[in-house]
């Protein structure tokens, strides 16, 4: 069906033109995929063989000692930990986090386009606004209500700064998906004696996979990726993040790039698995309600 | 004290008053259709009685109880709405069961009330559908069918046929009449077709900026409406209506009208009611069907008036011809059988059923009593 469409939709050229474009987009994408290659190719490598050697060179000697090396024996700041438990760490802030933030979204969306009340406008705007302001401004406000709710250099204060500063971009994914289902709908379900979370749970989320995909991705790849905050609030339960920066920084002696390159592709690894996993509804619902059908 | 009481009810949003004093009572197994043009009020009436819109003033009650405050699942109403409104993600056997399940009843019931529905709207073998996979009838069907289930004390429905094309829409309105026949339930129609409010009601209410101007039998709707706006609402094509001069004529009231070239001619009227306009001027209504050739003329009609008159335009419309002549300044329209031999631009001999004629005042534009 989509072979079809985009027949009928391109628009026909010759084929020189058409052999041009495809090797200007071929050598677009090798350029793209240039730093991911020597990521892995170095990643294997023994540390000889990228100091003696090239980089952009394949092993000669396969190695998956750095990869082991950078999980769980390689210096982080002054501990011998390796990645493994920061990575735990960035675990139990991001799916919390994620899980959160997308179901406040989704019940701010719902109220803000089901049950509307006085001054809604004014408070999706504010919501709204949320979404502009850079993270530098809120530091220090935030280390004060972390200080005093006690919950400050914890996993759980990450949580919550994380889940406050994407509430506002949930929301307004929601709200405008939720825009364009018939509140018709909800009238029928509140005759048919179905309650506040009943109209929630049993009729608008069975119909809310796109935009969930679109926010949960959303939310992940921000909060997965953040480093500021974490090196600001994370105190001992920092993120990967912040414990691949100071994997590759606060190395004595010899930089071991190959244990480096394979601390970085598993900082990456999981938004690229979520990407990967869920990439296509993505643009599904980032296009979805634009088009009819 | 009806059924369905709605007394002394207005709806205002901040300082703008929507609905001024409804006042309708509806009796048990009634048929009540409110009719009117976008924006009179009849859809925001539904939705009180529904319970989906707040009352600033007044009470509606149901079975004698007044309802103003109780939410729309404990008011023992179902509604059928516009777009249908079925539930995307549901089969159609989920979408009628949907409210029952929310009711606590137990499955086994469901299932016993869902097959009755089932079989009653002829949708058996679509219960296991979605929604997307059904024409706009049989979705107008399921919406039924979620209402039926319910059995509801009041049912509702919010212009259920518009979304259905011409021919579908004639079928689904003999459909729901034979429905109402057979359960005898009481139903308040939402439309604006005045077709649909005729067919369906047993009492029509017509709405126009926020007030009932009329509740009536259809009948009375149609041959004696209480003011222009419902003389002109109902009835297609329109009413004519034309300036005319109370004149006296050999003791009798006429209605002194001008014929396509300028003539004055007098129309006698059937009542003395009008002698008081003597000398004064009214409008003068005249449905289509009540302007015929001779021998088309109503045989049982005790004053039909003969007038000679220019012919305008003509429109075959197959069962009917249409003919277009001037009358008083204004374009008159006549209906004619579809044979009638007039043409365009010729005269010919008009009959006027002066008992079907009404009477305006042009002040404020009620009926006068014939």
């Amino acid at each position: 069906m989509m072979s079809a469409a985009s027949q009928e939709t391109a628009v026909s050229t010759g084929r020189i033109a058409r052999t041009f474009i495809y090797l200007v987009l071929l050598l677009f994408s090798l350029y793209y995929l240039l730093p991911l290659y020597v990521m892995v190719v170095n990643s294997v490598k023994p540390l000889s063989e990228i100091t003696g050697g090239n980089m952009m060179a394949l092993p000669q000697t396969f190695t998956l000692e750095p990869w082991a090396s950078a999980w769980s024996t390689a210096q982080i700041g002054v501990e011998p930990t390796g990645l493994k438990p920061y990575f735990i760490n960035s675990i139990l802030m991001v799916v919390p986090a994620v899980a959160i933030s997308t179901i406040l979204g989704a019940l701010n969306g719902y109220v803000l386009t089901k049950w509307r009340f006085k001054y809604d406008g004014i408070v999706f705007g504010l919501l709204l606004f949320s979404c502009f302001i850079p993270f530098q401004i809120v530091l220090i406000p935030m280390a004060v209500v972390l200080g005093k709710l006690g919950i400050a250099g914890s996993v759980s204060g990450l949580v919550l700064v994380h889940v406050v500063y994407g509430i506002g971009f949930t929301t307004l994914y929601y709200r405008n998906y939720y825009a364009a289902f018939p509140t018709e709908l909800v009238r029928a379900a509140m005759i048919d004696g179905a309650g506040f979370f009943r109209i929630f749970w049993r009729i608008l989320l069975p119909v809310s996979g796109p935009i969930t995909v679109v926010s949960v991705i959303w939310q992940f790849t921000n909060i997965w990726n953040d480093f500021l905050f974490g090196v600001s609030f994370g105190g001992t339960r920092q993120p990967m993040t912040v414990a691949l920066n100071n994997l590759v920084q606060s190395s004595t002696g010899v930089k071991e790039y190959n244990v480096h390159f394979a601390g970085a592709i598993l900082a990456a690894l999981p938004t690229l698995l979520v990407y990967i996993v869920a990439g296509r509804y993505f643009v599904r619902g980032l296009m979805a309600g634009s088009v009819k059908g | 004290m009806g059924f369905l009481d709605i007394s002394n009810v207005t709806k205002a949003y901040g300082n703008v008053e929507v609905l001024h004093h409804v006042d309708i009572s509806v009796q048990e197994g009634e048929f009540l259709v409110l009719v009117g043009p976008s924006g009179c009020g009849k859809s925001t009436l539904l939705n009180m009685i529904a319970g989906l819109e707040g009352i600033s003033s007044g009470d509606i009650s149901i079975k004698g109880k007044v309802v103003n405050g109780v939410h729309p699942s404990k008011r023992n109403i179902a509604m059928v709405f516009q777009s249908y409104a079925l539930y995307p993600n549901m089969t159609v056997a989920q979408n009628i069961t949907f409210g029952l399940e929310m009711h606590g009843i137990p499955k086994a019931e469901r299932d016993k009330a869902l097959a009755e529905v089932a079989k009653l709207l002829q949708i058996d073998h679509l219960l296991s559908r979605k929604p997307g996979q059904l024409s706009g009838g049989q979705r107008q069907r399921v919406a039924m069918g979620r209402a039926l289930v319910r059995n509801p004390d009041v049912f509702l429905f919010d212009e259920p046929l518009s979304n259905l094309d011409a021919k579908l829409r004639v079928d689904m309105r003999t459909e729901i009449k034979k429905l109402h026949h057979k359960l005898k339930t009481t139903i308040v129609y939402v439309t604006h077709d005045q077709i649909e409010a005729m067919t369906l009601s047993t009492r029509i209410a017509v709405m126009y900026k926020g007030y009932v101007q009329q509740l009536g039998t259809p009948k009375e709707i149609y041959d004696t409406p209480a003011n222009l706006f419902v003389a002109t609402f109902m009835g297609s094509p329109a009413m004519n209506i034309l300036p005319a001069r109370v004149v006296t004529e050999n003791g009798a009231p006429h209605a002194e009208i001008t014929d396509a070239d300028g003539q004055k001619r007098h129309l006698r009227f059937s009542g003395n009611g009008i002698a008081s306009w003597a000398n004064r001027d009214i409008l003068l209504g005249i449905r289509p069907e009540a302007i015929t050739d001779p021998e088309g003329a109503d045989r049982k009609s005790g004053n039909v008036q003969q007038i000679r008159n220019r012919v305008t335009v003509t429109e075959p419309a197959g069962s009917d011809t249409f003919v277009t002549m001037t009358l008083s300044g204004k374009d008159a329209i006549s209906r004619m059988r579809a044979d009638s031999n007039v043409v365009p631009g010729e005269t010919f001999d008009f009959a006027i059923n002066m008992d079907k004629a009404v009477a305006f005042d042009p002040e404020s534009e009620n009926r006068i009593v014939v």
